[in-house]
């Protein structure tokens, strides 16, 4: 049977199911086909902390959305066109984000009347008419992938298991999606499983030949690849892009990389992907806590490494102290805080921005420290290169604030050719012997003896004969370094470490601003993970006829150097954050800009939509 | 053939005495004791115990035979933690409780630095408990030497976690509540492969402890009884008087019966609970005394030695208490690597950033 196709240029997908459904797992692998295919896209997963919530209840549900178009596209989007709702929970929690119109998968084996009631429906939505308003395909998904498995010499358990399977080969079809990847997956995940192999294949067969053969679907839709730069690609989410990028700046500084880390949601990633790198010398070690973790990385840093820790807000809380020492020593130092809702234990699967002056100024005394947030998955690369060159360059802490979202999302990825990559030997030098020479001639090696240019101290790490010498969380007499309690002497070095900071400002690049007719009076100034909405959003606006700026900022502290000129060519700058205004308060405090803020703190990324709404109004208002 | 018979066979020129500076560079001069003294004014209180600790491990030093770039020592907060200012090495005075962390973090990643840790009872047992026992477990290449004063000094005068119960103190007016730690039965029960105790008033003994410990490759946990004049004096008075230590102390050697009391006229014997029991050797089965074994691979006896301390000193032991032999973290860390890049070859970053799944546009 030949069925119509129809051409759409963006579509948005969401699986749901319980957690123990492989919804995540039944994502991940359309967005690798998808990829594959050529499509620009992007994801959110969305799940539970508990691994295993109670089964067919609310808060179990495991929901993965994918975003993907024939154009470069920002974020995952808002409303699904479709839904994959494997049981009544998955529908009851993902219905208000459909779209009337829009098509519902459900699997009716699932809605029975015990699963109904868990989650509160009198009546079977399926029946009652009350989805009259959408396409609801209504399919017996489970019994269905357990008759096409009948041959198989499989517990029924393990065929029940292979629905997931079917959801996805239906989905598949309906898409018309290559279909190679899958197959290679499952080939390896279950190469020592010969049955189980086979078993999943025919669920994802029988998924396929359902939508094809079947009266259920009418149309087969057809998203032609995105026309994105030339180059090689790949899919990563935002955990891999920033471990990835830390060995890359590993290998391009020459340092060994040496992470401490303690295990937290949603950071743990990072961990996993840097501990199966031996082969590139990076050592790893799972610490007993978070503080364990950062000393530990703050040791290797002494000792001429590359130390990393890698947390979420909790962890942030518990390596403050280490993190202030490591600002007093002046040692290089990357922090990487995948943030999550907070306050507390918060939501640990859920996102948040909430971490930004924690960042700042979440620690005794005056300590400044660099701060960074990438802006996508991809991004993240980029971000951890930039914070090893001025860790390394400068000698300072520098902290990442990724998010959940960032952290799990994925994006395709232009791969990036090693060579062009910054070449952070040539941004520091350990002290060496030589200075042995000058030592003498001073009176003794001068560990806080900065240098001019960057006010940098030496980097003399143990082993160089001639530079013996202390250091610790006292404070320091300028340029010699041992302890000094004299008060101009502290005074000093307080405006020193500051204006070491400062003065990167001058070593990082410009504020870019787009405003492409140059007309706009409202410029909308965000960080991190929401440079996706916020484009989208501005896209938006711009396609209704208005006009408008956007910029994103990657350098949180300190700030651009050209960001003051840029706030005050803008008769409004709207700041939407995942917080309650945390950018806002530095922006007004620092450049006394009156600056519009929007702050939503759900656990999830905005909606391009309501931020479209947002900038509308505020240029009404202007 | 005795073990060492036996090394000298396999290794007919040991490069090091040490066991723990295998992967040290030995050093091209032969250093003094005053090599390893800083510039700086010490600045302990008059009659401090830290000072003939200083001055034993100063004068220890140059037996390592390491360059002094190649000795770090990393400090936490507290009295004892002001050391690595005095000693010309590479050291870092760090934050409360947590220097076995940074020591962790740097031995595991410069196998060819002597890296040692220097703490106190406050520092080690209480804020840095957790960091204390899991460096015992991992057992890095770090020697930790804990000075035991049985009192917080810099603070002016609390109590301790190895002060004793119903200590009185500014903030225990009416008495301690708290049971004490002992730090040698802590560290055996953390698994530690090399525990030690000594006293700051006899130098030999601590001298001969400290090579000990640096010959132990992976963690060695070092108990120094160390007296603080200001806060809590004579705190160790019954193991330091002569005429009264040689009732108390029980000086543990490798291989050779424990005998102890003014004559020697005393030994140990298991009792009927695995604990230990002082008796007279002279109506004792003699082939029920007890001939220290500090290299048993079981830490049941160990920390059997250890209970004898009370906390009126009728019995402690001092010496090595422990030995076992076991690889160290940062050696294991290392033949992981080894093995991955022969496995699977020298990491190839272009080939890791493309990983698996790739498609080309254009």
């Amino acid at each position: 049977m030949t069925k119509q196709v129809q051409q759409r240029d963006r579509v948005i997908i969401r699986f749901a199911g319980d957690s123990g459904d492989g919804m995540q797992l039944a994502g991940d692998r359309f967005t690798q086909e998808t990829a594959s295919f050529g499509n620009d896209l992007s994801t959110l997963p969305n799940f539970p902390a508990e691994i295993r919530a109670p089964a067919g209840t609310l808060p179990g549900v495991s929901s993965f959305q994918l975003h993907f178009a024939d154009h470069d596209i920002l974020t995952p989007g808002d409303a699904p066109d479709v839904l994959v709702a494997m049981n009544p929970a998955a529908l009851k929690a993902n219905l208000e984000d459909v779209p009337r119109g829009g098509d519902i998968i459900a699997n009716t084996d699932e809605f029975s009347k015990r699963n109904l009631a868990k989650v509160g429906y009198a009546a079977n939505p399926l029946e009652d008419g009350s989805l009259e308003a959408y396409q609801v395909h209504a399919i017996p998904i489970t019994s269905v992938t357990v008759k096409a498995l009948e041959r198989f010499d499989i517990t029924r358990k393990d065929a029940e298991r292979a629905k997931n399977m079917f959801a996805l080969g239906l989905l598949s079809w309906l898409y018309n999606r290559p279909i190679e990847g899958t197959m290679r997956f499952l080939d390896s995940k279950f190469g020592a499983k010969p049955e189980i192999l086979a078993a999943n294949k025919a669920a994802f067969q029988a998924g396929w030949n359902y939508g094809e053969t079947t009266e259920a679907f009418s149309v087969q839709y057809e998203v032609k690849p995105a026309t994105l730069a030339p180059g090689t690609y790949r899919n990563i989410t935002g955990n891999s892009a920033l471990a990835l990028g830390l060995v890359a700046a590993s290998r391009r500084s020459g340092l060994p990389l040496f992470l401490g880390s303690y295990p937290i949601t949603p950071a743990s990633d990072i961990l996993h992907e840097l501990s199966r790198l031996k082969r590139f010398g990076v050592r790893t070690m799972q610490a007993e806590d978070e503080i364990s973790g950062v000393g530990a990385a703050l040791g290797a840093s002494f000792g001429g490494g590359l130390g990393v820790t890698s947390t979420s807000g909790p962890g942030m809380c518990l390596k403050a102290e280490t993190i202030g020492l490591a600002v007093s020593v002046e040692l290089p130092l990357i922090v990487c805080d995948i943030q999550r809702a907070g306050p507390s234990t918060g939501m640990p699967t859920k996102t948040e921005q909430a971490d930004l002056l924690m960042a700042l100024f979440g620690r005794n005394g005056e300590s400044p420290v660099v701060v960074l947030a990438p802006a996508t998955p991809a991004d993240c690369f980029e971000t951890a290169i930039e914070a090893v060159r001025i860790a390394v360059k400068y000698r300072t802490p520098v902290i990442i604030l990724s998010d959940g979202y960032l952290a799990n999302g994925s994006e395709p990825w232009l791969i990036p050719s090693v060579d062009g990559l910054a070449r952070l030997r040539d941004e520091f030098k350990f002290a060496s012997g030589s200075a042995t020479a000058d030592a003498a001639a001073t009176g003794g090696f001068q560990p806080f003896q900065r240098d001019p240019q960057t006010l940098a101290r030496p980097w003399a790490i143990p082993g160089t004969p001639g530079l013996e010498h202390r250091i610790g969380g006292i404070e320091k007499a300028d340029g010699a370094g041992t302890i000094s309690y004299d008060p101009d002497n502290h005074d000093r070095m307080v405006r020193l470490r500051q204006a070491k900071i400062d003065g990167i400002a001058a070593d990082v690049a410009p504020l870019e601003v787009d405003d492409p007719d140059g007309k706009a009076r409202v410029l909308v100034l965000g960080w991190g993970s929401t440079f996706g909405s916020i484009g989208a959003a501005v896209r938006r606006v711009r396609l209704a006829g208005s006009s408008v700026a956007q910029a994103h900022l990657r350098h949180l502290s300190p700030f651009p150097a050209n960001l003051a000129d840029v706030l005050h060519a803008y008769d409004k700058v709207l700041v939407p954050e995942i917080n309650l205004g945390q950018l806002a308060l530095l922006l007004r405090g620092r450049y006394l800009v009156d600056v519009v803020s929007y702050n939503r703190v759900r656990g999830l990324p905005f909606r391009a939509a309501e931020l479209a709404d947002v900038i509308q109004d505020v240029i009404v208002n202007v | 053939m005795s073990d060492a018979a036996a090394n000298e066979a396999e290794f007919p020129e040991p490069q090091h005495r040490f066991a723990s500076l295998t992967l040290v560079p030995k050093a091209d001069e032969k250093l003094a004791t005053k090599d390893f003294k800083s510039d700086q004014e010490v600045r302990w209180c008059p009659g401090c115990g830290d000072y003939a600790i200083l001055a034993a491990f100063q004068s220890f030093l140059p037996e390592l035979e390491i360059p002094r770039e190649n000795l770090v020592i990393v400090s936490g907060i507290g009295c004892s933690s002001r050391l690595p200012y005095y000693v010309n090495s590479y050291g870092m005075h760090s934050i409360h409780g947590r220097a076995p962390a940074i020591a962790s973090g740097l031995a595991a990643s410069r196998p060819d630095l002597s890296v040692w840790v220097i703490t106190g009872d406050g520092d080690a047992l209480s804020i840095g408990g957790n960091h204390l026992i899991h460096a015992l477990r991992r057992n890095v290449n770090i020697k930790i030497l804990l000075f035991n004063n049985r009192i917080y000094g810099l603070t002016k005068g609390q109590y301790s976690p190895t002060s004793e119960q119903g200590k009185v103190t500014k903030s225990t007016p009416f008495g301690s509540l708290d049971t004490p730690f002992n730090p040698v039965s802590l560290a055996l029960g953390a698994e530690a492969s090399f525990v030690a105790r000594t006293i700051d008033s006899d130098r030999k003994h601590l001298t001969s402890v400290l090579r000990a410990a640096a010959d132990h490759k992976g963690t060695a946990f070092v108990e120094i009884y160390q007296n603080c004049p200001i806060f809590n004096d004579d705190a160790f008075l019954p193991l330091t008087e002569p005429g009264e230590r040689e009732q108390h102390l029980i000086r543990l050697e490798h291989g050779e019966p424990i005998r102890f009391g003014a004559d020697g006229s005393k030994g140990l014997r298991f009792g009927r609970y695995g604990g230990l029991e002082a008796v007279p050797v002279a109506e004792a089965d003699p082939a029920c005394l007890l001939v220290h074994d500090a290299h048993a691979a079981d830490p049941s006896y160990a920390f059997a030695l250890s209970r004898l301390d009370s906390s009126d000193f009728a019995h402690t032991p001092l010496g090595v208490f422990r030995k076992a032999e076991r690889p160290s973290y940062d050696e294991l860390m290392s033949a992981q690597i080894d093995a991955a890049r022969q496995r699977q070859g020298d990491g190839d970053l272009a080939e890791l950033l493309a990983g698996t799944d790739t498609w080309q546009v254009g």
